[in-house]
């Protein structure tokens, strides 16, 4: 029988919210999956839109970008750059015929372990059922 | 405590210093990367899920890594020597440390490196604790092959590490204390007597803030003789500069270095320049106001705060002695949909003017419709206290709130003229008990509502003057909960009292000496560091198109008239990355988390 698909998922997390709920999922114990590689970033609206293209083009299956709370932000509003940031990249995404539903943006704050922990969960799920990503096989050359 | 002490040894302060001195920087620019990778075990709990061995092993593999090992704990005394005899035996000029988290650990080991005769910006530090062995107990081998890839993309990343320099600039040694209740004139005598001038900003026309209105605490220690007592030490203390019915106009600047302009706060003309290094934010909060439970259409229904002034005062007390039933509800209109906070003081604030009441009158019926009771820290032996005078709890869920009727014709029309309370009770509270399983009929004299805190209408005003973000309810957010608790994320602000959240007078007390300390810890240098990690300009790409002024939150990012490029304000610049994201030719580099760096990390993977 063939394996299982395990995904691979790049975390982008902003240093001072959802890097530090990661951090508190860790020291909670919380269990989840080890699909996921965290890349730190000082703010969510230090996210430049071609790490997210460039994790799918090298064969990623999914990507989640995580900042500080509307509102939290540690940096006023780097946090809302990001969102917008976000929503025009799935817009490309969609226009290429590309899967947008590979890309998350989810705010946690460094309270929020077990949202953490729930968010890896809930991603790793999605993309199992949702199968590999074809775009690394797609654009090699 | 620490600034108590402080203020004790004003005089002798920085007298015993011996300055670190550290060896000579080795330039690195020429060499080819020779990284050294140091994966700890952190006894178990690391080594105990991942296979520490093969990590290193792995390690050892990478491109450009010349050496490789484990260690017990990375972060001890003894292993740090050994990075350090290591880095010098072996030529090391990157190095990569795989262990607990950098939000934590960071700053040591760049001292470490720093030590060695390193940038200690050519580190890149990976959690393969907190990211990885504690989160996949159950999962050894797919724990250690995670592992290995984290340290790989930090391996990546670390081969394109370059040295950062860090500028210094001066001090200036006075302080903006905004806000002159108890939190802000405890930060203003803690700065002045460890030796630092202060000016202390009030909106209103006198000091005090919410301790004016607070008459009795539950350990019997007099509330307003400690006003007095701060006031006139205020008052007389020649460091201390007080702006009554002031606010801050505006705030330019950064730490060390801020220029402030006052103005009043009743439309007068005239304006006040301040220039100072430190502020610190005291501002305070406010007893929430409702329209629930008929409150504003029954004069018989007050606020906790209304009722210990009914309490401090002959009139109001000779009313209250001869009710026979006093009512009070407890979270109104709070640890639900819309405030979803605990304002931590009024359980214990209900509990004190309900033993008030029993003083008075031990006759009166005292009744607290509550939804859980927290009496914090030792205040719990005045719930019990209570509870032996007969003090009736009664829980109530909050889909099933209490209902307050109007029977005694006392009911106002808004604005409307109140008439005079008739005999007998004028209201009526129906409410469910849980524990009788029954409906419960009271006729109430007087009804008490704990509404808890509600943030200062002002913060968001006041949080976008300094550059500082608030939380989720409108209270201003420190740094981190536990690492930096009386700081902001931005460098030279400090916060204390209820401006950050509820807490009780002896709280705001403690927080204020602490913020004052934590300011004292700047303005007692002359100098300070740069953060290092900042944005810088590629001159060559820039076509100065500004996107990244606009960009960027702390007006560290403007245009050179001269150059026709953008250039950083480097003291302004904090660091976020923001304008680095949004450059269309790639001219701003985040300096730490640079393009091509993440890139690498990313690339690493595939």
């Amino acid at each position: 029988m063939a394996e299982e698909f395990e995904p691979r998922v790049v975390a982008f997390l902003c240093n001072w919210c959802s890097y530090a709920g990661a951090d508190l999922a860790g020291t909670s114990r919380m269990q989840y999956p080890p699909n996921v590689r965290i890349i730190r970033l000082m703010c969510s609206g230090g996210l430049d839109p071609m790490y997210v293209y460039r994790a799918l083009l090298g064969g990623c299956d999914g990507v989640l970008i995580g900042g500080c709370h509307p509102g939290d932000c540690h940096y006023t509003n780097g946090n809302y750059k990001a969102r917008r940031r976000v929503a025009v990249l799935k817009a490309i995404l969609r226009e290429l015929g590309l899967d947008d539903d590979r890309v998350w943006l989810r705010w946690i704050s460094a309270s929020e372990g077990s949202r953490f922990a729930e968010t890896i969960r809930e991603v790793v799920a999605h993309l199992k059922e949702k199968g590999p990503s074809q775009l690394a096989r797609a654009w090699a050359v | 405590m620490r600034a108590r002490a402080s203020e004790l040894l004003a005089e002798a302060r920085g007298t015993l210093v011996a300055e670190k001195e550290y060896p000579p920087e080795r330039d690195v620019s020429g060499e080819p990367p020779r990284i050294g990778v140091f994966v700890c075990h952190c006894g178990i709990n690391i080594a105990g899920v991942v296979n520490v061995e093969e990590v290193t092993a792995f390690a050892k593999s990478l491109p450009g890594v010349v050496h490789a090992e484990r260690g017990l704990y990375t972060c001890s005394q003894d292993n740090q020597q050994r990075i350090k005899q290591t880095i010098k035996d072996r030529g090391l000029n990157r190095i990569v440390i795989a262990s607990c988290t950098p939000r934590t650990h960071e700053a040591l080991f760049q001292d470490t490196i720093r030590e060695a005769g390193l940038n200690p910006f050519l580190l890149e530090f990976v959690s393969i604790r907190e990211h990885c062995s504690w989160v996949h107990m159950g999962d050894r081998k797919r724990a250690t092959r995670k592992a290995e890839e984290l340290v790989s993309m930090a391996v990546a990343k670390a081969r394109l590490l370059r040295p950062v320099r860090r500028t210094s600039f001066s001090v200036r040694k006075d302080a903006l204390v905004v806000g002159g209740g108890i939190a802000g004139m405890t930060a203003a005598l803690s700065l002045a007597d460890q030796g630092f001038k202060v000016h202390l900003v009030e909106k209103e026309g006198e000091l005090g803030g919410n301790l004016r209105k607070l008459h009795s605490t539950l350990s019997g220690d007099d509330p307003q003789e400690l006003l007095r007592s701060a006031i006139a030490r205020v008052q007389a203390c020649d460091k201390i500069t007080v702006h009554l019915r002031t606010r801050v106009r505006e705030l330019a600047g950064y730490v060390g270095n801020y220029k402030t302009i006052i103005a009043s706060t009743n439309g007068d003309p005239g304006e006040t320049l301040i220039e100072h290094g430190a502020v610190v934010v005291a501002t305070g909060a406010a007893e929430r106001e409702t329209d629930e439970y008929l409150r504003g259409r029954s004069e018989r229904v007050i606020t906790q705060k209304e009722l210990e002034a009914k309490l401090a005062d002959e009139a109001g007390r000779t009313a209250l002695a001869s009710a026979k039933t006093v009512a009070m509800i407890q979270c109104v209109g709070s640890r639900e949909e819309g405030r979803m906070y605990c304002s931590r003081v009024c359980c214990a604030n209900a509990i004190k003017n309900a033993l008030a009441i029993k003083a008075l009158n031990p006759e009166t019926t005292v009744v607290v419709f509550y939804r859980d009771v927290r009496t914090y820290g030792f205040r719990e032996e005045f719930y019990q206290k209570a509870r032996e005078q007969g003090v009736v709890f009664v829980r109530y869920e909050p889909d099933a709130k209490p209902k307050v009727v109007d029977v005694g014709g006392a009911s106002v029309p808004r604005g409307g003229q109140s008439p005079r309370p008739q005999d007998g009770a004028p209201l009526q509270v129906e409410a469910f008990d849980p524990v009788l399983g029954q409906k419960l009929r009271l006729e109430v004299d007087w009804l008490a509502l704990s509404t808890g805190i509600a943030p200062g209408a002002e913060n968001g005003e006041l949080a976008k003057a300094l550059k500082v973000p608030l939380d989720q309810d409108g209270f201003f957010l420190e740094a981190h909960i536990k690492l930096r608790p009386v700081d902001f994320a931005t460098d030279g602000v400090y916060l204390c009292g209820l401006a950050h959240s509820p807490k009780f007078v002896g709280e705001a007390i403690s927080q204020a000496r602490a913020a004052a300390g934590r300011a004292a810890t700047l303005l007692a240098r002359d100098t300070v560091q740069g953060k290092g990690r900042t944005a810088e300009v590629r001159e060559r790409l820039c076509a100065g198109c500004g996107v990244c002024v606009a960009a960027c939150p702390y007006d560290a990012r403007e245009i050179d008239p001269a150059k026709r490029i953008a250039r950083v304000v480097e003291v302004l610049c904090q660091g976020c990355g923001a304008c680095a994201a949004a450059c269309p030719n790639a001219a701003t580099k985040q300096v730490g988390f640079a393009k091509e760096e993440i890139m690498a990390a990313v690339d690493s993977l595939a």
